[in-house]
Parts: structure tokens; sequence; C-alpha cells
């Protein structure tokens, strides 16, 4: 039960924060929107086009390393936990390696491409 | 209605000293840099004459995160709606210094046919600084007496509609036409790949 109560008060706490800091914008700042204020900034023109513009689809590959590794890595906390009881540890070491096999082939893959060479 | 927080308006004197030291020691500045001025400013900001050291951080991405704006250099009238549309972006309370003498009155210039006469004319200055161009010491000196302005001013209601929104001048610059629309775009290459 306390771990979760631990959770729960980051929780609060990372919201009190928040509120804490809005509320003294609201009590402290100065507001005075006129209508110039509020237009979009553009180096001091009038904005044109669109919000979205063209970018390399190659990119796509920040993000195929992100879920290798940063997902991963947030997979094998909870595994810590359980690793080292009786019932669970011998059946969830097999489950992880199936799970991290998964992510190697991927990791794999990537290297065959040169990804994990320095640019 | 332009308004200060409730705080901010009626502190007591204490909670307006903490304040204003606040904001005094924590300008950033929104460096606009149009000609020679700006390389005094650049040389204001290196290590010999360093302004970083006063508090002031010359790195402000963007208007909206700046609240302190140094003119340095000569105002045309081309340039002149940007700056005031860039002013108007700044975020309550914000501060201008002008930096030089194009800044401060037109300088070289005063009879050129496309010169603005001075930066003053767009928005309120709070700082002048001559010279053509003035020496970074004279940067650093008034950056130090508008830190004095602001350790004395009370930021009220009554205050921020005089000299920003709600002034004359904050009406004067406000665009009456519609913005520019965004480009349609068009049909023409769809309907060209389906035949």
């Amino acid at each position: 039960m306390s771990p979760y109560l631990t959770v729960a008060g980051a929780v609060l706490a990372g919201g009190f924060l928040f509120l804490a800091a809005m509320v003294a914008g609201r009590l402290f700042a100065p507001a005075a929107p006129t209508t110039a204020k509020l237009t979009t900034y553009e180096c001091g023109v009038d904005p044109v086009g669109q919000g979205w513009a063209h970018t390399n689809v190659r990119y796509f590959l920040y993000a195929f390393l992100y879920v290798i590794f940063a997902v991963d890595a947030v997979y094998l906390f909870p595994w810590a936990t359980v690793i080292r009881s009786a019932d669970l540890g011998m059946a969830s070491l097999a489950e992880m390696a199936i799970f991290i096999g998964v992510l190697l082939v991927g990791l794999a893959h990537a290297a065959r491409r040169g990804l994990l060479r320095w640019v | 209605m332009p308004r200060v927080g409730p705080v901010t308006g009626d502190a007591p004197r204490p909670i307006k000293v903490v304040l204003n030291w606040g904001r005094r020691y924590s300008l950033w500045v929104f460096n606009f840099g149009l000609a020679c001025c700006a390389i005094e400013f650049i040389a204001a900001s290196m290590a010999r004459h360093d302004f970083i050291r006063l508090g002031v951080i010359p790195f402000a991405p963007s208007p909206r995160q700046a609240d302190l704006m140094i003119v340095s250099g000569t105002v045309t009238d081309k340039m002149a709606p940007a700056i005031r549309r860039l002013y108007d972006q700044m975020p309550e309370p914000k501060y201008v210094i002008s930096f030089g003498s194009c800044a401060n009155s037109g300088g070289p210039y005063w009879d050129s046919y496309c010169v603005t006469k001075g930066v003053d004319q767009l928005f309120p200055v709070d700082v002048y600084v001559p010279g053509c161009p003035p020496r970074p010491e004279a940067l650093l000196q008034g950056i130090v007496h508008l830190q004095e302005k602001i350790a004395s001013e009370t930021l009220s209601d009554k205050a921020i509609r005089a000299k920003y929104a709600g002034s004359r001048r904050a009406a004067a610059g406000e665009v009456t036409r519609p913005l520019l629309t965004k480009p349609e775009i068009a049909e023409s290459h769809t309907s060209g790949e389906e035949s």
C-alpha cells in the first residue's frame, strides 16, 4: 500500500506545483491583450501559409531507435521488482528474454543499416 | 481591459521592493540589432564589458520571452511597422533602450527621406544612450540607469494603461486592415493525376 501512497504523493506534489505557478502568474502578472499582441509571431510581418511544414521522412529512424532504447527501458524497471520472487522470477525471465529478443532484432537491423555509427 | 495582478497592484512596500528587485535583475533582451550599433551591442555582451553580469541575458529567442528591447541602429520607414508589431508582441512589463543616435533621433540620417527620426515615434522609450556608436561602457551605464528606474517604479493598472495598451500610441499602431490570408491550395494537380 505505502509505495502507492508515495506515488500518489508525488503526483499530488507535481499537480500542486503547477497550480501554484499558474496562480502566481494570475496574482502577479500584468495582462494587456491587444489585437497586435495576439497575432502570430513571424518576425514582425503578417504571418502567411499554414502552421505545418515539410520534413524529410528519414527522421523516422530517430523514432525507431527511441522505441528500442527508451520504451525498452521503461518496461525493464518493473521487471526488476519481481525477478527475485520465488513464483515469478523464472517465468518473468523467460518473458523478458522474448521481449528483449524482439527488440534485439530491431537493433540488429539498425546496426546493419549503419545507424549505430556516429554521424 | 489591461490590468496588473492584484498582488502587484496593491502590494505593501517591502513586497514591491522584492518584486522590483527580481524584475530589474532578470532582464531578457530582445536584441534588435539593425546597424553598426549592433556591433557595439555584441561587444558589450562579450568578455571585456560583460552585461550578463548585470543580469541582462541576450538570448531571448522571440519577443514573447523578452522584457527589454534594445533598438540599436537605424530604423528605416520600411522597418518601422515590423518593430512596432514586435514591440506589441512583447509581454508587459516591457522596457526599451534606444541605443545610438540613429535610434534616438535619426542620428546622421536626420535629413533622409526614409529614416524614422527616432524610435520613440513608434513606442515609449525608457533610456536613451547617445553616441555614434556609443561605447559598450555607455550601454552598461544605460542598463544600470534602467535598473535604477525599475527599482523606483510601481506597476499599477493606471501605469500599464498610460504607458502601453490603452494609451493613444497603442491604438495608433493597430492594424485596421485584415491580415494576409492563407494561400489557397491549387486543385489542378490532383485532377491531373486522376485522369
